[in-house]
């Protein structure tokens, strides 16, 4: 079994997103750990872009701040490589499109591979466009993850036919970003996404409460959580790592129904 | 040119969010629907003709050419049209097509605000609703379109994301529209974006290279040796090389803001100084660093000042059928004030560019050949800032 699916077999899974180097690379390896250890399922790496199109302005400071900090996809690649000494939880990377291509994209598939990057999501490649990326994801085994929105209607059989790794289903039209509110009524895409795909799918967009989590899990195999986490981030810079740890520990609980 | 998934050599393409892909998809099979009926293309004959004033002059530089002393010089006036540029012939032709799809409400970026004030026109004119994001940086530099735009019924959102400039507030458009599709249409300004946009805005600005074949067949029943424009994202080049493209025997020249000097940091050439990447939903050549971070990019021109350039004009460039040339703020602001003086006309400072261009190439050409400059745009929003760069204190 590949990481990935391993991180679907721990009951619903609890997917956490972190912004690399923000606001800096050891800040960020601590927080890894501390997610890992306290029942993240799965991790993503963000790798800042200067214009994240997708991203809400919590994430679009992150990013800010990371390459304010000097942040860069090699730097990124060594941390990534030093965390897999101790670190077995499935990493993800998510970035754009220009990241990978402007790095080459045999060349950054391989670094993954040779880090230890389970998958790679690009939120500005869509189903169309995926072509050019996939061979080169696939010959260094790192899964290239789709996304489906509640926008995508007559697409949504397609592209969970396709879909490798896991899912992304986003909750709700904008950008990331943490909602008071979830109220897309998501039954009838999940029931096409269950139709046609082979692999898990994970909500995320908007979830910051356990509650959110809890509600959101229920339909789901699992859940990703962001800008809550990258809030915490910029709210508590270097000491941020123990209190991401505990909000971690707080989601993976809500999700898997222990409380 | 372009293959079903818009796609200009290895450019174009839609690189574009999930959310995205439907509205884009419905935008693509709207338009081709209304581009091949007659009644669609007679309305927008008619807003052309009446409300923008079309056909534009094709007016011999008599004076300049005399001054020069090469090739004869004619200047296509996109500057004499309805809220003074090239941008008001896209806009018409997409505000009616949003409409005709049943959009209440037109969102745009714009840089100077040549682009946000000629939304925000259609807009007040088809009874929509209007909103357009501007950097902040450039709402203070324009404070005076800022307030047309208000006047003109829309909402002006400052960005403060980013360099709060224009390329932030083409991301922040792209933001508003995942949050709200189904009553909304992206007005985008240029020859960029994901397709359909590049095919679609290159398609309503054609109607530039379109006359100007027409009218110098009647004037001196050939076609020009070359066509010069400015090129930011490209939508008043791409207008002006378009008919031209199977005429092998016409130049067809792009001049770049390098702002100051492509050997500095300080430039919005993408030609010269970019390299392929993608973003903003499209292939084509960027300003970007090692990583492919994009690069804050300058120009004394708000509305060059963008780090990419449109996809057709990529392919353009590497097939060499279109040539893309670096001219300076020196350069432009040199270029504004003799043509000021030569011929009585204050030209945008964007479309200075061209002018500079030609400057520099009619007096090598034989004094039969036939030179087309496109003036995309008129000059009045940029003397101040042309007053300050000369060092006079003068503010509006």
């Amino acid at each position: 079994m590949n990481r990935i699916a391993s991180a679907f077999q721990n009951g619903k899974a609890f997917i956490a997103f972190i912004t690399c180097g923000d606001p800096d690379i050891e800040t960020t390896k601590a927080c890894v750990r501390e997610m890992a250890a306290a029942g993240a399922d799965l991790i993503e790496l963000g790798v800042p872009f200067s214009d994240p199109t997708a991203e809400g302005p919590v994430i679009q400071e992150a990013n800010l701040r990371a390459l304010t900090g000097g942040v860069t996809t090699d730097r990124i690649f060594d941390m990534v490589r030093e965390l897999r000494e101790d670190v077995s939880v499935p990493l993800v990377f998510m970035t754009y499109a220009n990241v990978v291509f402007s790095y080459g994209p045999q060349r950054f598939l391989a670094a993954c591979q040779d880090a230890g990057i389970d998958g790679l999501i690009l939120p500005d490649l869509p189903f169309e466009e995926k072509g050019e990326f996939l061979d080169v994801c696939r010959a260094n085994g790192v899964a290239l993850i789709s996304l489906i929105a509640p926008t995508s209607a007559n697409r949504v059989a397609m592209i969970a036919r396709q879909a490798e790794g896991f899912l992304y289903l986003v909750s709700s039209l904008g950008v990331t970003g943490t909602r008071s509110r979830i109220d897309t009524d998501l039954s009838a895409i999940i029931r096409v996404i269950r139709e046609n795909a082979t692999v898990p799918f994970a909500i995320g967009f908007g979830i910051s409460t356990p509650q959110q989590a809890k509600t959101m899990a229920a339909q789901a195999d699992g859940v990703i959580v962001g800008s809550a986490i990258v809030k915490l981030v910029a709210r508590f810079g270097k000491e941020a790592p123990k209190r991401v740890g505990a909000f971690v520990r707080e989601m993976k609980d809500a999700v898997s129904e222990k409380k | 040119m372009t293959n079903p998934k818009g796609r200009f050599g290895i450019h174009g393409g839609q690189y574009i969010p999930e959310t995205l892909m439907n509205a884009l998809i419905e935008l693509e099979e709207a338009y081709e629907r209304y581009k091949a009926d007659p009644e669609f293309i007679r309305e927008l004959e008619t807003l052309f003709n009446e409300y923008a004033g079309r056909p534009s002059r094709l007016y011999f530089a008599e004076k300049m050419t005399r001054d020069l002393g090469g090739a004869k010089i004619y200047l296509k006036r996109e500057d004499l049209n309805h809220t003074g540029a090239h941008k008001v012939n896209n806009v018409l032709g997409q505000a009616l097509l949003a409409k005709k799809m049943g959009k209440t409400r037109l969102i745009a970026e714009t840089g100077a605000g040549q682009h946000g004030v000629a939304t925000a026109t259609a807009a007040a004119l088809m009874g929509m609703e209007c909103v357009v994001f501007m950097g902040e940086e450039d709402t203070k530099r324009q404070a005076l379109n800022v307030y047309r735009m208000r006047l003109l019924g829309a909402e002006v959102i400052p960005v403060t994301t980013g360099t709060a400039t224009l390329k932030d507030a083409v991301s922040e458009t792209f933001r508003e529209w995942t949050k709200r599709i189904s009553d909304t249409h992206y007005c985008l300004g240029s020859v960029m974006g994901p397709h359909p946009f590049p095919t679609i805005v290159r398609d309503f600005q054609a109607v530039i290279s379109k006359e100007i074949k027409a009218q110098l067949m009647e004037k001196e029943g050939r076609l020009p040796d070359a066509v010069i424009a400015c090129v930011g994202g490209g939508s008043n080049a791409i207008g002006s090389f378009y008919h031209f493209i199977p005429d092998k025997s016409v130049r067809l020249i792009g001049c770049e803001a390098a702002g100051r000097g492509i050997d500095t940091f300080e430039t919005a050439a993408t030609i010269s100084t970019g390299r392929p990447g993608i973003f903003h939903g499209m292939k084509s050549y960027f300003c970007q660093d090692e990583y492919g971070q994009i690069a804050p990019v300058y120009s004394i021109s708000a509305g060059l000042d963008y780090p990419g350039i449109g996809p057709e004009h990529a392919w353009l460039h590497d097939t060499h059928r279109a040539q893309y040339v670096p001219i300076t703020d020196e350069e432009a602001v040199c270029a504004f004030e003799y043509l000021a003086r030569t011929e009585g006309i204050i030209p945008a400072i964007e479309s200075a560019h061209a002018v500079a261009y030609a400057q520099k190439i009619a007096p090598e050409m034989e004094k039969e050949k036939i030179i087309v400059i496109t003036l995309s745009g008129r000059g009045d929003k940029d003397c101040a800032a042309i007053a300050r760069y000369r060092g006079e204190d003068l503010h509006e």
